[in-house]
This record gives C-alpha cells, structure tokens and sequence, in this order.
C-alpha cells in the first residue's frame, strides 16, 4: 500500500516535470529559431497549417516548397503594421511576377478586423489567421510585424524584427533566391 | 394636478424600471465575461487589460451581449477566433481536464504524505523512550530530587 503511494507520487512529480519541460522547450525552440538565422544558419521553417483569411479552406507553408517565400506576421491593432502595410504590398506586387510568395501571417486578431485592414490597405498577397499565436512561438515573434524570408528548400534565411523597408526586402529576397 | 402628476411620475417609473434592469444587467455580464477571458497578447485577465487587442475585444463582447447573444455563445466565437487559450479557466473536458485533475492530485498526494509521516513519527516515539537507559533515568531522578531540595 505504502509503495503503491510513493509509486504514485514519484509518477505525478515526473508527469509535471515533462509538462514543464515541453512547455520550456516549445518557448525555446522559436527564441533558438532567430538565434540561428543571426548566426547565419538556415534552419528549415517550422511548418503549419493555418486557415486563409477571406476563404474557407487552409493553408500549409510546406505546400510552398520550391519558391522564395515572405512571410510576414501582422495584426489589425498593430500601429507598426500600418505603418509597413504599403511597403509590403508594393514589395509584394515588385515580386510575385518573379514567382516571390508573400505570405502575410494574421496573429492574435478577429479574422473580421483582418480582412478590413487587407481590404483598407489593398493587400493583393493572401494571409492566414493564426489566432492562438501559436506559429508566433514556433517562430520566436516577440512583437509585430516582423517578416520572414525562405529559400526554395523552406530554409530561412533572413529575419526583420520590427518594422521593414523596400530595400531591406529587396535584400532579404535576393539573399533567399541565391540560397 | 397634483394627484395626476405623481401618477404619471409613478407610471415613468414603472415603465423606466424593466430599461434601467436591462442595461444593469449587460454591464454585470459584460464585467463577467471579462474575467473569464484572458488576453491573447498579454496573458492577463482582460477586466485588467489594457491593450490594443483587449479593448478590441471589449467591444466585441459588447457588441455580441447587445445583440442577444448569450456568455457561451460569446465564448465560443471568441475560442474560434483565438485558441481554446483565451478562457481564464479550461474546459473541464479532453486536455483541458489535466488542468482541474493535476493540482487536486497534486493536494490528494501532499495529504497523503503528510499522513504517513505523521503515522510513522507516532509509531516511532514509544520506541524512543524504550531507547532511554536505566542508568540515565536513575541520574534524571536525583537531579530532580536535588532540584526540590
């Protein structure tokens, strides 16, 4: 009866001790992810399947293997997203003649709040709403907007942190399509 | 006049009472359900927020009670939109469940513990005085002796 106790016991501290642990480690992983990309690694994107705003389907990244991708995380209530909105979209119509992917990322925000904003700043280039912020963990966002750029092979390969400009993209793109 | 004024006085009041119940009421559930919910951006309950996308939500859930519209209702529209995360309390059902089940394990476990120390520290003490030598209570007994002289 004893043992049978202590059995129980040691096995509620080790459960709590894994969920610790997985909750730590998924903190870490996306802060490991923009660490790696400022040390010059390209380590793969973390994939994710998220629905599309303004359709009823989904979307998931690695179905987009084999183009350069932007991939920009906003939010409606973010004043900094406003403010790069048109840099973006210019960009975006720059170079998705070029076979460019932008991909915006919607974060913590309603899907109604997003599509005014697409429709208020004329976004041509599609979005998917990540509500929870869960692919904003997996990617290490600490705050928006901040953009992402992947090469043919879904490896990243640029990080902006904060708002962006025409020719830092610019940049970050020819970097991705060399890689 | 005057009887005929405070009849009307009397009928405004009636009919005011049910309006000034109403909106009473919206403002309770509204207050309610803002400390239910938390806020996606910074984790806090969001009666105590004051982000861009509390006050977003805020008015949401306004907008929602105004229509109609019950706290469950409002509660699922607003886990569709960001994660099962946003309740302040889980839902007592699938994963959610761990959350209510592992602190009340957790409580049953330290009671249990707390239990079998104190049953093994009273088994423990007959024995202890069993430990103590003839000679050493014959010396406890002078020295008592020589304290009451």
């Amino acid at each position: 009866m004893r043992s049978a106790g202590r059995i129980g016991a040691i096995a509620l501290v080790a459960g709590l001790l894994v969920l610790l642990v997985v909750h730590i480690a998924t903190a870490q992983r996306g802060a490991a992810v923009a660490a790696a990309v400022s040390a010059g690694k390209k380590p793969a994107a973390p994939d994710f399947d998220l629905d599309r705003i303004g359709r009823d389907d989904r979307l998931k990244l690695s179905s987009l293997r084999g183009r350069v991708v932007v991939l920009n995380f906003w939010a409606s209530w973010c004043q900094a997203c406003k403010d790069e909105a048109r840099t973006v979209e210019a960009a975006a119509r720059r170079w998705q003649r070029r076979g460019v992917v932008f991909l915006g990322v919607d974060s913590q925000d309603f899907t109604s709040d997003a599509r005014a904003f697409a429709r208020r700043f004329g976004l041509t280039y599609e979005s998917v709403h990540d509500g929870s912020g869960s692919v904003m963990t997996r990617y290490g966002v600490t705050g928006l907007p901040e953009t992402w750029t992947l090469d043919r092979r879904g490896r990243l390969v640029d990080h902006i942190p904060g708002v962006t400009d025409a020719r830092r993209l610019d940049r970050a793109i020819e970097r991705a399509r060399r890689s | 006049m005057i009887t005929r004024l405070l009849a009307l006085a009397a009928l405004a009041l009636v009919l005011a009472t049910p309006a000034l119940g109403a909106g009473g009421g919206l403002e309770r559930r509204e207050s309610q359900l803002e400390n239910r919910v938390m806020c996606p951006t910074c984790h806090q309950l969001l009666a105590l927020s004051h982000s861009p996308i509390a006050e977003r939500m805020r008015a949401f859930i306004r907008a929602q009670l105004a229509t109609g519209k019950s706290e469950a209702q409002i509660e699922r529209e607003l886990v569709a939109q960001f994660g099962p995360g946003v309740l302040a309390e889980p839902p007592a059902h699938g994963f959610g469940l761990l959350a209510w089940l592992v602190p009340a394990a957790g409580l049953a476990a330290a009671a249990g513990a707390v239990f079998m120390v104190a049953r093994a520290w009273r088994r423990r003490a007959p024995a202890d005085t069993d430990d103590v030598s003839p000679e050493l209570l014959r010396r406890i007994e002078r020295e008592l002796v020589a304290l009451d002289d």
